[in-house]
């Protein structure tokens, strides 16, 4: 029998016990755009299934316990030395279990990997528009995925008990100090009594390869199957439009593209695992409060928080005996809270701002949005500038700089670059809207010049094809809100301010360099 | 407006351009080939993997270009699974470039709004519901559930009351006493100023009957850092002068930021620095923060010496170590 036989039967087997042919059917037939800013968010997908598989084979051996041992395993330079049952148990999954350390290693550049696919497919989204009605949920489900896995992340790396993570749990345990009120109880309750305790690695573990995990994959699930429900959004282009999907069947193409894929991403980890040494702890050595490394770093996702936090002002208040930890609530807890916020909202924000409720499945170009797309860069911006203090003290010996002047320059830079960030990209983007025109009215440079009877020398321009000029017109140019201030009979509206502020964000936000019609290239083909 | 004007047409989807594989039948049995090839590699993959994991013992170092001193049974495994996976992608992802149809298709959305009647339908549906159930008439039993709903979630809250005990007095207090004895850490041995040369900087901790009593809860409150200076090099207030010994200065070792390890003493400008996030204290002006996120100097201990020359600890911490929490100064 052939292969398609052997399968038909087997779709009529499913059928008759399920009825599900009509909607496998559907399935089956559903349409992809193909694009590679898509694959983004399949490199997240693929990592998580990749941190499921390698994590699980860690859990056979690994021992969650701050119970003080003796170390008696392979690795000489620790012989005898005094730790909790954790670190000796990840110690001996890196020596003694074969592939141990390699899983290890896979796990961590997955949870790496993991972060970086979730940020860049955040980006992807954010810049496209492909938060617009109807998938804000969806934004919002992607926003509690990227909390969740720094949380994860950190509890992970937090889990082997070494100075380093140690170190980084003592953090975690003066940001929960800082609450006001309630800081201390928090703390004896996380940490069963003062830190470091004997519960808190046990409990982190639990909350890491289960609670944790359960809640990614319900939100997993839920954001995929909006994603499925919801069709994908597509680029656009010829053919493409608000009403239609364009792109390749389930199967078999994109069955064995996104399968393939999932190879791909678990070979690339593999490597990575095999090659490039990842958290050594052995060297490390176990955790006590007394003791620390230099060069204390947390993995890059939680980077900017640490860069915020070095770069905080000295600031503590103190009245009628309390104290409030400005230092620390204002950059571990206040502006965290206001970005994640901020971005959770945006959606919202942004259709308020545009009075925009309709529908969006056709994907903007950057440049035509050109307010999202500076605050986008403004936001990368302030990332970047608190992550490279993050990184102050191995900046500092690596270029020979003093640790003081990063610190002085990112303090600075946090507060004015990102502004600039802003003007600058909006200009930019208003200026590749005005080349896009150019090119559409004028044709494209060809190189070669002409020399006029005149002696005069010109550059020959070609028409572009009309595929690339409809790609370059197609987009929408939304006029300002118009919100008087005053109505008809010239008194003053209700929420006079707020409509104020919307029609000021509203004018900046239509801000645009006109797009090219049709009658525009009838008029210049006249000429 | 340019929306008013009319705009540049869709000339519509472009027509397919036929691959090699799809005119040329010797050239799609070349992929076919190829993507066969590519599985092939992926079996050798996990063929290596098989080897490196039965043959190949963990203790032989190989040199690899680039990477320096590699070991041959981590390599071997992690190169036989990257090989045997990736592999088995690439093919995949070939097969479907160059032998399945790449015709695209058009599928039609539908905008998610249901039919006007059904909206209206739904939306009598909830209030039907709604008024059926009586919540609006009822205030009694809407306030009543609201309540108990409300309380119900007590119930988790005080069920975890158990996580830890309440914070008491230990949360302030560490082990140094009046005449705790410093001694050295590792080692457990008394010290004398003698052995603390001038310009050197030591761990120390308060002595214990039992040095296994220590653990990691007592370390985070009690390491303390003794540094010697010249006496004449400190600029200190008389009261804090009189808690040095000798030039002996002792500060607890647990940051006032956040609790890490303040570890790394320059000798040229007597600073001591948090790696954690860089708050830099004078050693010579009683720890006082010159730099950083850090809001108060590091507590310093008031240390003597015994009948013998053994450093001890005159008093307590006047002021509670590590992290400042709300009730810190109650």
């Amino acid at each position: 029998m052939t292969v398609e036989a052997k399968l038909g039967q087997v779709a009529n087997y499913v059928d008759e016990r399920t009825g599900a042919a009509a909607f496998l059917k559907k399935s089956l037939k559903k349409v992809f755009p193909d694009h590679w800013s898509f694959l983004l968010g399949e490199v997240a997908l693929y990592s998580f299934v990749i941190l499921l598989l390698s994590g699980t084979f860690l859990t056979f051996w690994f021992d969650p316990s701050m119970r003080e041992v003796v170390y008696e395993g392979s690795y000489q330079p620790l012989e005898g030395v005094k730790m909790s049952a954790a670190y000796a148990s990840a110690l001996h999954i890196s020596f003694e279990v074969r592939g141990g350390l390699l899983m290890r290693q896979i796990h961590h550049w997955a949870a790496l990997i993991f972060m970086a696919a979730i940020v860049a497919h955040l980006l992807r989204v954010f810049f496209t528009g492909a938060f617009r009605k109807p998938r804000e949920g969806n934004w919002i489900i992607g926003i509690g995925l990227l909390t969740l896995g720094i949380v994860e992340g950190f509890l992970g790396y937090s889990l082997p008990d070494d100075l380093l993570s140690g170190t980084g749990i003592r953090i975690a345990e003066a940001i929960i100090q800082a609450f006001p009120v309630v800081g201390s109880y928090l703390s004896y309750f996380a940490f069963g009594g003062v830190f470091p305790g004997e519960v808190f690695i046990p409990r982190i573990y639990i909350v890491h390869v289960l609670l944790l995990p359960g809640a990614f994959l319900a939100l997993i699930t839920v954001h995929l199957m909006l994603v499925w429900y919801q069709k994908h959004t597509q680029y656009p282009g010829p053919g493409r439009t608000e009403k239609n999907v364009v792109g390749y069947p389930l199967m078999p193409m994109y069955m064995a593209k996104a399968g393939g894929f999932f190879f791909i991403v678990f070979g690339v980890t593999a490597f990575l695992g095999a090659v490039a040494s990842i958290n050594p702890i052995w060297l490390y050595g176990p955790y006590t409060p007394g003791q620390i490394s230099a060069g204390s770093q947390p993995d890059w996702y939680m980077g900017w928080l640490d860069g915020l936090v070095r770069m905080a002002p000295p600031i503590e208040t103190y009245f009628f005996g309390y104290t409030i930890s400005w230092n620390i609530l204002i950059p571990g807890l206040i502006i965290p809270g206001i970005l994640f916020t901020g971005m959770a909202l945006y959606p919202f924000i942004e259709s308020w701002i545009t009075g925009d409720k309709r529908e969006h499945h056709l994907l903007d170009r950057p440049r035509n949005a050109p307010n999202r797309t500076a605050l986008g860069a403004m936001s990368l911006t302030f990332m970047l500038v608190t992550l490279i203090n993050g990184g102050n003290d191995l900046i500092a010996t690596h270029f020979d700089l003093s640790i003081n002047q990063i610190m002085w320059g990112t303090r600075i830079g946090v507060l004015v670059l990102p502004p600039l960030a802003f003007i600058i990209t909006k200009r930019l983007c208003l200026s590749l809207q005005r080349a896009d025109r150019e090119l559409v009215l004028h044709g494209r440079e060809t190189g070669r010049l002409l020399r006029m009877p005149s002696g005069e020398f010109v550059e020959v321009h070609e028409p572009i094809s009309p595929e690339k000029a409809y790609i370059l017109t197609s987009h929408e140019q939304l006029p300002a809100l118009d919100l008087p201030a005053v109505d008809a009979r010239g008194v003053k509206r209700a929420g006079a301010l707020k409509n104020k502020l919307r029609s000021r964000l509203s004018k900046a936000n239509a801000e645009s360099v006109p797009k090219v019609s049709a009658d525009d290239l009838k008029q210049i083909e006249n000429h | 407006m340019s929306n008013q004007l009319e705009p540049i047409k869709d000339p519509g989807l472009p027509a397919h351009v036929h691959r090699k594989t799809d005119t040329d039948p010797k050239a799609a049995d070349r992929a076919e080939r190829q993507v066969a090839a590519m599985f092939g590699i992926s079996a050798l993959g996990t063929v290596l993997l098989v080897v490196s994991y039965v043959f190949i013992p963990d203790d032989i170092f190989v040199f690899i270009p680039v990477m320096g001193n590699q070991n041959a049974h981590q390599l071997g495994l992690g190169m036989g699974m990257a090989i045997s996976l990736f592999f088995i992608g690439l093919g995949a992802i070939h097969w479907a470039k160059t032998l399945m149809p790449d015709h695209e298709v058009v599928m039609q959305r539908h905008e998610f709004r249901s039919a006007e009647e059904d909206r209206k339908d739904f939306v009598a549906t909830v209030k039907e519901g709604a008024a059926n159930s009586g919540l609006g008439r009822r205030s009694l039993i809407k306030r009543s559930l609201g309540a108990a709903l409300g309380l119900s979630a007590l119930s988790p809250v005080l069920l975890l009351r158990d996580l830890g005990p309440l914070p008491g007095p230990e949360q302030k207090m560490t082990n140094w006493k009046s005449g705790t004895y410093l001694v050295t850490d590792p080692g457990d041995r008394r010290i004398k100023a003698s052995d603390l040369e001038v310009g050197s900087v030591a761990q120390v901790m308060p002595e214990f009957a039992n040095p296994k009593d220590r653990h990691l809860d007592d370390i985070a409150k009690d390491a303390l850092l003794l540094i010697r200076l010249r006496p004449s090099e400190f600029n200190l207030d008389p009261d804090r002068l009189a808690m040095t010994h000798e030039g002996i200065i002792a500060f607890s070792k647990i940051c006032s930021h956040m609790g890490c390890a303040v570890a790394l003493y320059e000798q040229t400008t007597k600073h001591l620095l948090c790696p954690c996030h860089q708050s830099t204290f004078d050693v010579t002006r009683a720890a006082k923060v010159i730099f950083g996120p850090a809001a108060r100097p590091l507590p310093q201990l008031d240390i003597t010496v015994d009948g013998e020359g053994y450093l001890i600890a005159r008093k307590p911490f006047s002021e509670p170590v590590g992290p400042s929490f709300w009730g810190r100064e109650k």
